[in-house]
């Protein structure tokens, strides 16, 4: 099972200190995030795409392929890439030019963007969000495993002869998951190509998440791609943690009244009973943690928001120490008890590599 | 079948609860329903949640399935600076968009006097047909004097029965699809609703055609287009 940070982006003032983060330090932040996950043992960096103030990373691949120069392990990934107003040939180039920079370590999430006034500002119309992310991946899909692509569609210039360059490494293109909130379109599209689904569940209750998990692992497997155990399924989580819960409850508290995210609706409490978000000891996240798998079935990706509501960097990277010293090595060793084996864990470049060479799977990977 | 009752009074006693069972009750004389009445004053804080969380909490999620999943709905609110008022307005903002399509609504109000009876025209009418309820042709208002007066139990009566024809119409039609059948008798029996019984077929209509195959998975709840044919529109 895989472990990992994601992070929004978002340049949210401190409600402690009043102190807004100039772009230049959130950006360096994220980098320094990025680079403290490896440290301490995670598997994935994931940053988020946004085009649009109070965020940052609107350049996802050149966010990743610096941090990609820094680090030997990490999986690099995006939470998400915006299907609905990239254009898929650029998403096509981008991602298999980092993926040979990064020797393979690069995945990538498609998600579709919620802003509205976003979509214009490209050419595009929300209220076309699932037929966009319908049509612009059918075409990534082709791009990355056929050589020569002829393509004509609703929403982009027809292409002839098109051919997407750096091919992808080792003819692997990079593995996809699709993320979605509220969308069972999505969690079937993700079924149908039979790619990973995560549900960003970090302000969502978990019978929501269970439902949209339950329908993609039943459609998964209507596709053939295996049993509904064996699909691919990633999860969202937010914590704040001290030592003791009330420290833990105290110094976040005033992060969680203001931030835009949490604030001035319910309480701490309550969201924290209704949601992923834990705030209290290692022990209780690991408890947290542990109880996603009793609704959403074994899985394989576990990515944690921690540079939330405005929080300093100090104290984030405070976090991801405790996250990989005292946590993560507890939910290994934890998730791995009564996993069947039979569940497969997160697709790598590595496994992906290899099940293409094995014989009778090339069909597969090259004419798809 | 199932009648929800959605009452928007704040006080207890309210007149705006005292006008939805009086209502409910004469629609259950013509009918047999199962009544549940979901009381918006419990759901308030909930409600404004769900405007900053995004999703409802456990006692609001009920009360919205119980409303998507009845078969007609009696909702009444008190009048507020000349409209229904903001909670129950906020109910229906947080409830799905589709989930009253096709479904027989029978609007009411209080308030205390008569000058704003026009409130179920202006503001509930329109409210429940952009969310394509089927709205009973009959509204009920009742003032602080009508509670002393001749007329309301009349328009009650009228009001629930009319609700109740809807009801009996709309349910045979989603077993067996024939809408004109069913739409027959319910013209004959009542000329003011032969219009809103055409609404009612629309329910039927707006159900994918037999053509469309939907994917579904046996716990999740969830129907979607199946892939292949939401990408295949797509190329057509």
């Amino acid at each position: 099972m895989q472990f990992g940070i994601f992070s929004v982006g978002d340049v949210t003032p401190d409600p402690t200190t009043g102190r807004t983060p100039t772009e230049r330090e959130r950006i360096k932040a994220m980098v320094a995030i990025a680079l403290k996950a490896e440290e301490v043992g995670l598997d994935v960096f994931a940053t988020g795409e946004h085009h649009n103030p109070p965020f940052v990373p609107s350049s996802p691949t050149t966010m990743l392929g610096y941090v990609a120069a820094r680090t030997e392990k990490l999986v690099l990934s995006t939470s998400t890439t915006l299907i609905t107003t990239n254009d898929p040939v650029k998403i096509a180039e981008d991602y298999a030019m980092l993926q040979h920079l990064a020797d393979g370590r690069v995945d990538l999430m498609m998600g579709r963007g919620n802003t509205g006034p976003v979509y214009p500002w490209f050419g595009q119309d929300i209220r076309q969000g699932i037929n966009l992310a319908i049509e612009n991946y059918a075409l990534l899909h082709r791009l990355w495993r056929e050589d020569v692509v002829n393509w004509e569609g609703k929403f982009r210039t027809p292409l002839q002869g098109f051919t997407s360059t750096p091919r992808p490494m080792d003819g692997v293109p990079p593995f996809v998951w699709h993320g979605s909130i509220r969308s069972p379109e999505i969690a079937e599209q993700a079924a149908y190509y039979g790619d990973g689904f995560f549900h960003n569940n970090i302000f969502w209750p978990a019978d929501h998440t269970k439902r949209m998990v339950e329908f993609y692992r039943t459609r998964y497997a209507h596709y053939g791609h295996g049993t509904p155990e064996q699909a691919i399924v990633g999860l969202g989580g937010q914590v704040f943690m001290r030592k003791n819960s009330q420290d833990a409850v105290r110094e976040f508290r005033p992060y969680f009244d203001n931030a835009p995210v949490y604030g001035h609706g319910p309480s701490l409490e309550d969201f924290t009973d209704q949601t992923p978000l834990t705030v209290g000891s290692p022990q209780q996240v690991i408890e947290k943690t542990l109880s996603f798998r009793e609704y959403a079935g074994d899985y394989q990706r576990q990515l944690f928001l921690m540079d939330h509501a405005g929080l300093p960097l100090k104290t984030v990277l405070e976090q991801i120490d405790m996250l990989g010293e005292e946590v993560v090595p507890v939910l290994r060793e934890e998730f791995a008890k009564g996993r069947p084996a039979t569940t497969p864990e997160a697709p790598t470049h590595r496994s992906l590599l290899a099940a293409a060479q094995e014989p009778g799977a090339g069909e597969e990977v090259s004419a798809a | 079948m199932k009648l929800v009752v959605v009452s928007a009074g704040l006080s207890v006693p309210s007149s705006t609860r005292l006008l939805a069972d009086r209502l409910a009750a004469a629609v259950e004389r013509q009918v047999p329903v199962e009544v549940r009445v979901v009381e918006l004053r419990d759901l308030a804080v909930e409600i404004a949640h769900n405007f900053t969380n995004g999703f409802p909490g456990r006692a609001l999620a009920a009360a919205l399935e119980a409303v998507t999943e009845a078969d007609g709905l009696v909702v009444v609110t008190p009048v507020f600076s000349a409209s229904y008022s903001g909670l129950f307005k906020s109910f229906f903002d947080v409830l799905d968009k589709d989930a009253l399509a096709g479904k027989p609504v029978l609007v009411a109000a209080t308030g205390g006097s008569a000058r704003h009876s026009l409130v179920l025209d202006h503001a509930l009418r329109p409210l429940f047909s952009y969310l394509r309820a089927v709205v009973v042709p009959t509204g009920v208002y009742a003032a602080s004097e009508d509670w002393g007066a001749e007329g309301l139990p009349e328009r009650i009566e009228r009001a629930a029965g009319e609700m109740a024809l809807l009801m009996t119409a709309g349910a045979p039609r989603q077993r067996d699809g024939s809408a004109a059948e069913a739409a027959g008798p319910v013209a004959e029996a009542a000329g003011s609703v032969v219009e809103a019984a055409g609404s009612v077929a629309q329910r039927v209509g707006a159900v994918p055609g037999p053509a469309r195959s939907v994917a579904e998975s046996t716990d999740s709840g969830f129907r979607v287009i199946p892939f292949e044919e939401q990408l295949a529109a797509l190329r057509s």
